[in-house]
């Protein structure tokens, strides 16, 4: 016996937000769009040229794969999810970094990374950070010539001459005039030659600001909006931006009130490399965090922490993506013993 | 006959020790950067393979079985040492580049493995058959990775022959492509990893079309060969 239409009532929940794959990613890529415009500001046309090729490659690569794997292409083409690695990938590139980095980066995160694992909510690894270490062990030189900011001499191209430069090499004045050391790769560099923290910043006066790199802290500043956004839209979870930044931030307290003239202060952590970009944008990704609310803790801190020992005692710079692809690894393994107790169920002793 | 052709079809294709048994990992992905390293403990490795088994399938009825792991673990390592000095003695060159790896075959578990599950209950010379087609199964992986490796890598192929096989095949080197940057990855562990993990899928995928193949020309439905296992 069934009952006429207007009588049929579905079974609850009754009330439901229409969220989908595709709303959820455009709001990462509204969130970081101030982070975005200021990027333009300080470093000039670079970051939308990179997305765009990352995009097209993303996309292409996308194609591809899901085409040899049998799958249906429009629904995943426009999820939006290539778009936001795309996005993601290129915040984390050199802005004039030659096209075909952005191009074999794209192709890694999404044909490797992503569609050989089995795709969207399949992939173990942050598919941008994932690239991004591919693309920084293989190409180190490209990787690590940054421009200066704008405000501190850095080019100052129109987008034909940035597009120029990306694309053939054309650079107007030499590009090596015009690029430098981020403030973690300074800092680094100067104490391992014995130099104090306060020689440092007094000597490179220029480049810094008020925590960290001079134009680089105020891009840092609009990622943390755009965090708090995110956080406001309830797309990402609060604990693991808290529990990355706040150990982050612990951690180097400990050791800057212990030694501040060999290690830096936390407030120049946080806002230094990817800190900020990371904890809000690529650490709390849903598909390769951990999901229980103990669990994010466990997995924020442990990102937080592995990037203050990678940046102060490691090889590169800055560790925030070896960070998160470490604890990537260990996500899986952190939700096993974090799992919630059932509800109605006693709690094991 | 036939057996000697089922066992050189199941050491080079169906049972491969490197694609298929996924054996002897370690010295695979950490010396086939270059189609010359690679080469090289191929051939030791297939050198060893061949005289731990003919030697345990010599003695196979007088080692007790109790005892059996330690005698095999003897022979073997004396076969090792054996390499190891004619390397030392003949391709200095080729044995500082190996290193580690050369006395590392001992503990190649694909040997062990074929000399217990093999040699130890056949006659002399399919054991000796055996270890020569799993030890050149072996080599052929491990030249294939290597040449992938080394073309992606750094763009050249057949580098630095001359440390293997001697001076007179110094030109043989071939250059993929002039001013190439280098693709670091490749030469990295990971790039074995992912080189390897390619060759498995390949041969997964030519198996399988082969197996669709046979369904279809013999709709009996007869069961293509599975491979043996161990």
């Amino acid at each position: 016996m069934s009952l006429p239409p207007h009588l049929h009532t579905p079974s609850s929940p009754h009330i439901h937000a229409p969220t989908s794959v595709a709303r959820l990613m455009l709001t990462v890529v509204i969130a970081l769009t101030p982070a975005a415009i200021a990027h333009v500001w300080y470093f000039g046309w670079g970051l939308p040229i990179q997305t765009l090729i990352a995009l097209i490659f993303a996309l292409g690569g996308e194609a591809l794969m899901l085409r040899l794997r049998r799958r249906p292409l429009t629904p995943y083409l426009l999820d939006g999810s290539a778009l936001v690695t795309a996005v993601l990938l290129a915040f984390s590139l050199p802005p004039y970094a030659p096209w075909w980095i952005a191009a074999l980066g794209a192709l890694f995160a999404i044909v490797v990374v992503k569609q050989l694992y089995g795709g969207l909510g399949y992939n173990p690894f942050n598919p941008a950070m994932a690239a991004y270490a591919m693309l920084l062990i293989s190409f180190p030189q490209e990787m690590t010539t940054w421009a200066l900011p704008k405000v501190i001499g850095g080019p100052d191209l129109d987008p034909l001459q940035a597009l120029d430069l990306i694309l053939f090499g054309h650079a107007p004045t030499t590009m090596d005039a015009l690029s430098g050391a981020t403030p973690l790769d300074l800092v680094k560099t100067q104490l391992a030659q014995d130099i104090t923290l306060g020689e440092t910043f007094s000597e490179y006066a220029h480049l810094f600001g008020d925590f960290s790199g001079r134009g680089i802290e105020w891009i840092g500043n609009w990622i943390l909006l755009g965090g708090l956004f995110l956080l406001y839209k309830r797309a990402i979870a609060w604990q693991i931006p808290l529990a990355m930044l706040g150990s982050l931030f612990a951690i180097a307290l400990v050791f800057y009130l212990a030694d501040p003239d060999s290690y830096p202060s936390p407030l120049f952590h946080v806002f230094s490399g990817a800190a900020l970009f990371g904890a809000f944008f690529i650490a709390t990704d849903p598909v390769s965090a951990a999901t229980t609310p103990k669990g994010r803790l466990i997995y924020g801190a442990g990102i937080g922490i592995l990037t203050y020992v990678i940046r102060t005692w490691g090889g590169y710079p800055d560790g925030v993506a070896f960070a998160v692809l470490l604890m990537n690894m260990a996500a899986p393994t952190i939700d096993h013993y974090t799992r919630p107790r059932v509800f109605g169920h006693a709690p094991k002793d | 006959m036939s057996e000697l052709r089922d066992i050189a079809r199941t050491g080079l294709w169906e049972n491969n020790p490197a694609l298929v048994q996924l054996l002897g990992l370690c010295p695979l992905l950490a010396v086939s950067g270059t189609v010359t390293n690679a080469l090289g403990l191929g051939l030791a490795t297939t050198f060893v393979m061949v005289g731990a088994n003919l030697t345990v399938s010599l003695i196979r009825d007088q080692i007790r079985d109790e005892l059996r792991i330690p005698v095999y673990v003897l022979v073997i390592a004396s076969l090792v040492t054996a390499v190891e000095l004619l390397m030392h003695a003949y391709r200095h060159d080729l044995y500082k580049v190996l290193g580690i790896f050369i006395p590392l075959i001992v503990t190649n578990c694909a040997i062990i493995a074929r000399v217990e599950s093999f040699a130890a209950k056949n006659r002399p010379l399919p054991a000796a058959w055996d270890g020569l087609m799993m030890g050149l199964g072996f080599t052929a992986v491990l030249v294939l990775l290597g040449a992938m490796r080394e073309a992606l890598g750094q763009g050249t192929l057949l580098s630095r022959l001359d440390l293997l096989l001697g001076p007179a095949f110094r030109d043989l080197e071939i250059v993929l492509a002039e001013d190439y940057r280098g693709f670091l990855l490749a030469i990295l562990p990971p790039g074995a990893f992912f080189g390897l993990a390619l060759l498995v899928a390949a041969k997964n995928v030519i198996d399988q079309r082969r197996a669709r193949r046979t369904r279809e020309t013999a709709p009996q439905g007869d069961v293509a060969e599975a491979p043996s296992s161990l």
